[in-house]
């Protein structure tokens, strides 16, 4: 069974009258457990456990939901409130929504979940709906009770219960009480789509006052009582540990340092503020050693001969992919072009940085406040970490101030072990913040990706196509998915959608010495960017307009037809360039489409020269995610991917040198900035198709559309990111 | 040292050069202003200082002792703070929300100082960095807030 029939197997249960909130006159709703439970978890529920909560409704009309997946600019909470409030008949203004804690019932994927790989909506959209809708039959059933009618001849409206024929109402406030006692109807029936009030509209954000008034909170602003604040100082190389610090005494005089410990792999230095022991542990003089890493980065590691070994390496190559007989008609054919394209590695560079704050409990119990994509795998390393059980361990993951795949769990790139530790070592609570630098010097980069490509040209198009994509995927690395079968390391080239009668897709794996990580859009990132830049290569080599050639070798595909037909009509009808514009320069148009994360884009971009660099000016986009919820939001969300597909395509690039990265801020390793972000005009259709993600989907046709705009404005093919390494003269 | 927040006055016992921000964020627990780089790259930090909006993260804390400091707690105190806000939620701009404290001090400052910007005018302000791409509604928010 896939975790979404798993998902769709839950249904709510009624435990207002179990656990932490009896006696409160709320009504509950849980979950059944999608999974059986562990011996532990029955013997738990044996002794009668606090029994946690999804939806609780409470006296005054107002629903407090526990959200599974976590909030970080995806504008998840106001999605389920409204998914959640339309069933339920309640408007999403009186939601309020918070983060659920790790375990059950919240573990939805299947005694896990993460907020990642544009799954939360989709995967809970039937739940959520469930959860609404079977609140809102009990409800019914409790005013049937308490007027002595039947519940069929109730409805309701938004926050209460109307009996038409008496004119009686109830507010479900003042039902909660007596729905609280009621079983869960064991089927509802779900809304029509055609009546739908609030799915489906740009219902406004409910975080939006907060983050415009600096009153939302984050984990850099948590605050337990007693803490002290930590600050560490990482060996500049991945590898190396602390053999001493040689002005240790002075460090540990200096103001507010409560003490200085040497970790595997980085020196702390605990203070009753955070300036303080910044100031002092980038003080230290470490002598550093050899030590001990799963992933040692080797001291002669540099970028540019990385990607120089991934362009040369030979090795099997395992097959990801296969139509007809790609081999064959590429060595019958005339005309034969080849091509290597790479990306770099590149870092999240989410605003907030990472930070996590420790507390040991007197009954042996370890809380863990923390930035988090994945509390249960959190959960069970801050265990291991501590020698406790997952069961003491309590991970209270707070609003994200970025993400974009930074907070999954990655060993040396995630602050709450050094935080659990120091806590432990100073018998107090912890809050650990890294710096920027120290940011850059542990994220878990996207991988650098390279991937040789062959295409057979025919007078129409490609005849044939055969890609080796070499190197290591993120899925490969943390959940052992083989060479071959690991889509991170190879979709955006797999997973295309025309019609090439010859095609073949391989993966040569290649170990990546860094610790790789998820990034938005993830192998999608860059892999359209290489698969699409090469079709328009076999466009130009068979003198095929790209548009053109795609809308012919999309005939058979509805979805993708549709959106290439909308983005052409977006941006006021196909027109390549180059061509002056009003301000007289001279700009260019490239498209490119992509099919991530069960939805479908296509996007066309407008560049010009400035000084010799790229300027984007415009970014149309069309989204098909199938269904949505809210248009708005969806927006947002492209706006968003297309600011990161822009800033990766334009100026993004960790290199590294003697195992090094270069850059440790901001200052040599620029992001977008205002004066780059293009004018972004979006086109959302739904085909009706089963809900795609959208956190992710808007990004992968972008880079792809600016160098194919790039190529038609100066001649000049880019198959290596990003854009502001390149010289381009002239215009 | 004394220091003047929010129209109060404050006394912080703090080394004079520790940045404006660590005093505001752990002397005064002032949490909406933010850390974002700590090298003046990224604007998370911006505090008005006598209306000029200022790199807290870079901005010794003894340098400000007799400046009238703003931070984000009191932006709707003044009717042009309003505005931006209602601008802010109008246009739906935050999207994680990291960065909008010190966005929303940066239009605060520009539309104090010029009621009626010009493109140029709102280009040459709004230079703070936003990672989840907010920068189109930022400048429509903008557009909204000021007087024309």
């Amino acid at each position: 069974m896939t975790f979404m029939q798993k998902l769709l197997k839950q249904a709510p249960v009624n435990v207002s009258r179990r656990g932490f909130l009896s006696g409160t006159g709320a009504l509950v709703l849980s979950t059944t457990l999608p999974v059986r439970p562990s011996k532990a978890q029955e013997a738990e529920a044996a002794a009668g456990p606090a029994v946690p909560a999804f939806l609780e409704i409470h006296e005054d009309g107002t629903a407090k939901l526990l959200s599974p997946f976590i909030e970080g600019g995806q504008g998840i909470y106001t999605t389920f409130a409204q998914v959640v409030g339309e069933e339920l008949d309640l408007a999403p203004e009186n939601f309020s929504v918070e983060i659920a804690p790790a375990g059950p019932p919240y573990d939805v994927m299947g005694g896990f979940r993460i907020t990642g790989g544009s799954m939360s909506t989709r995967t809970s959209y039937e739940l959520m709906r469930q959860l609404g809708a079977s609140a809102r039959a009990m409800f019914l059933e409790a005013a049937a009770q308490d007027w002595g009618v039947d519940a069929s001849e109730l409805t309701t409206e938004p926050g209460m219960v109307v009996h038409e024929a008496s004119g009686r109402r109830a507010g479900y406030g003042e039902l909660a009480a007596v729905a609280m006692d009621l079983p869960v109807p064991s089927e509802v029936t779900l809304r029509d789509p055609s009546e739908f009030r609030w799915i489906k509209t740009p219902v406004p954000r409910l975080d939006v006052r907060d983050k415009s008034t600096g009153q939302a909170k984050y984990s850099i602003d948590v605050e337990v009582d007693g803490m002290l604040l930590a600050a560490v100082q990482h060996a500049p190389r991945l590898g190396l540990t602390p053999a001493s610090v040689s002005n240790l005494s002075e460090i540990e005089a200096m103001r507010g340092v409560h003490s200085v410990h040497l970790l595997n792999g980085a020196v702390a230095v605990v203070a009753g503020k955070f300036w303080q022991a910044r100031r002092a542990v980038e003080a230290a003089e470490v002598e550093w050693t050899e030590g001990e890493a799963q992933w040692p980065m080797p001291a002669d590691f540099s970028t540019d001969v990385f990607r120089d070994t991934l362009a040369g390496k030979e090795g099997e190559i395992v097959e990801v992919e296969a139509k007809g007989d790609a081999a064959s008609a590429l060595e019958s054919a005339d005309t034969v072009i080849e091509a290597i394209y790479d990306a770099p590695f590149v870092v999240h560079g989410q605003l907030e940085p990472p930070s996590a704050t420790a507390r040991f409990n007197d009954d042996g119990t370890l809380e863990v406040w923390t930035s988090c994509q994945a509390p249960e795998m959190f959960q069970g390393t801050a265990a291991q970490v501590a020698g406790l059980n997952p069961s003491q361990v309590s991970i209270h993951s707070q609003m994200l101030g970025g993400f974009f795949g930074r907070h999954f769990l990655y060993a040396t790139s995630n602050p709450f072990p050094q935080a659990i530790a120091l806590a432990k070592a100073v018998g107090q609570p912890v809050k650990l913040i890294w710096t920027r630098e120290e940011d850059f010097l542990r994220d878990a980069p996207r991988p650098l990706g390279l991937a040789r490509f062959r295409g057979a040209i025919g007078p129409d198009g490609p005849t044939a196509l055969s890609v080796e994509v070499v190197g290591e995927g993120p899925t490969g690395r943390w959940y052992d998915a083989p060479v071959g079968s690991d889509p991170s390391a190879t979709e955006g080239i797999s997973g295309k959608s025309y019609a090439i009668a010859n095609s073949h897709v391989g993966q040569i794996f290649h170990p990546n010495p860094a610790v790789i990580g998820y990034w938005r859009a993830v192998g999608h990132s860059m892999h359209d960017f290489m698969y699409e830049g090469f079709l328009d290569e076999i466009a130009g080599a068979a003198g095929q307009d790209p548009f053109e050639m795609r809308r012919a070798l999309l005939t058979d595909n509805q979805r993708l037809s549709t959106l290439l037909e909308a983005v052409g009509e977006l941006s006021g009808g196909w027109q390549p360039g180059p061509f002056e514009a009003e301000d007289g320069s001279q700009r260019a148009r490239g498209i490119a489409m992509a099919s991530p994360f069960g939805s479908e884009a296509a996007a066309i971009a407008e560049v010009s020269l400035d000084g010799g660099e790229v300027a984007v000016h415009q970014v149309w986009v069309a989204i098909d995610p199938g269904q949505i919820v809210n248009p708005a939001i969806v927006e947002a969300q492209v706006q968003s991917a297309v600011a990161l597909g822009v800033s990766q395509t334009l100026v993004e690039e960790l290199t590294y040198e003697d195992g090094e990265p270069t850059a440790r801020n901001f200052d040599l390793y620029p992001i977008l900035r205002p004066d780059q972000m293009p004018e972004v005009h979006v086109r959302i259709i739904e085909s009706g198709a089963p809900m795609g993600g959208v956190g992710e989907p808007g990004l992968p046709a972008v880079g792809p559309a600016i160098v194919n705009a790039v190529a038609t404005l100066t001649g000049e093919r880019i198959r290596s990111l990003p854009l502001s390494k390149h010289e381009f003269g002239g215009a | 040292m004394q220091l003047t927040i929010n129209g109060e006055s404050r006394d912080v016992d703090v080394d004079p050069d520790t940045p404006l921000l660590w005093v505001i964020r752990e002397e005064l627990g002032l949490t909406g202003t933010k850390y974002g780089c700590g090298i003046a790259q990224c604007g998370a930090c911006t505090v008005l200082v006598d209306g000029y909006p200022t790199r807290s993260c870079q901005t010794p804390a003894e340098s400000v002792t007799g400046a009238e400091i703003k931070t984000i707690e009191t932006v709707e105190e003044t009717e042009t703070g309003r505005r931006v806000v209602e601008a802010w939620v109008a246009n739906q701009v935050p999207q994680c929300g990291y960065c909008q404290s010190g966005q929303v001090l940066a239009a605060t400052a520009l539309l104090t100082e010029t009621p009626n910007p010009t493109d140029e005018d709102i280009e040459y302000a709004m230079v703070n960095l936003c990672r989840c791409g907010t920068y189109n509604k930022i400048r429509a928010a903008v557009r909204d807030a000021s007087e024309a």
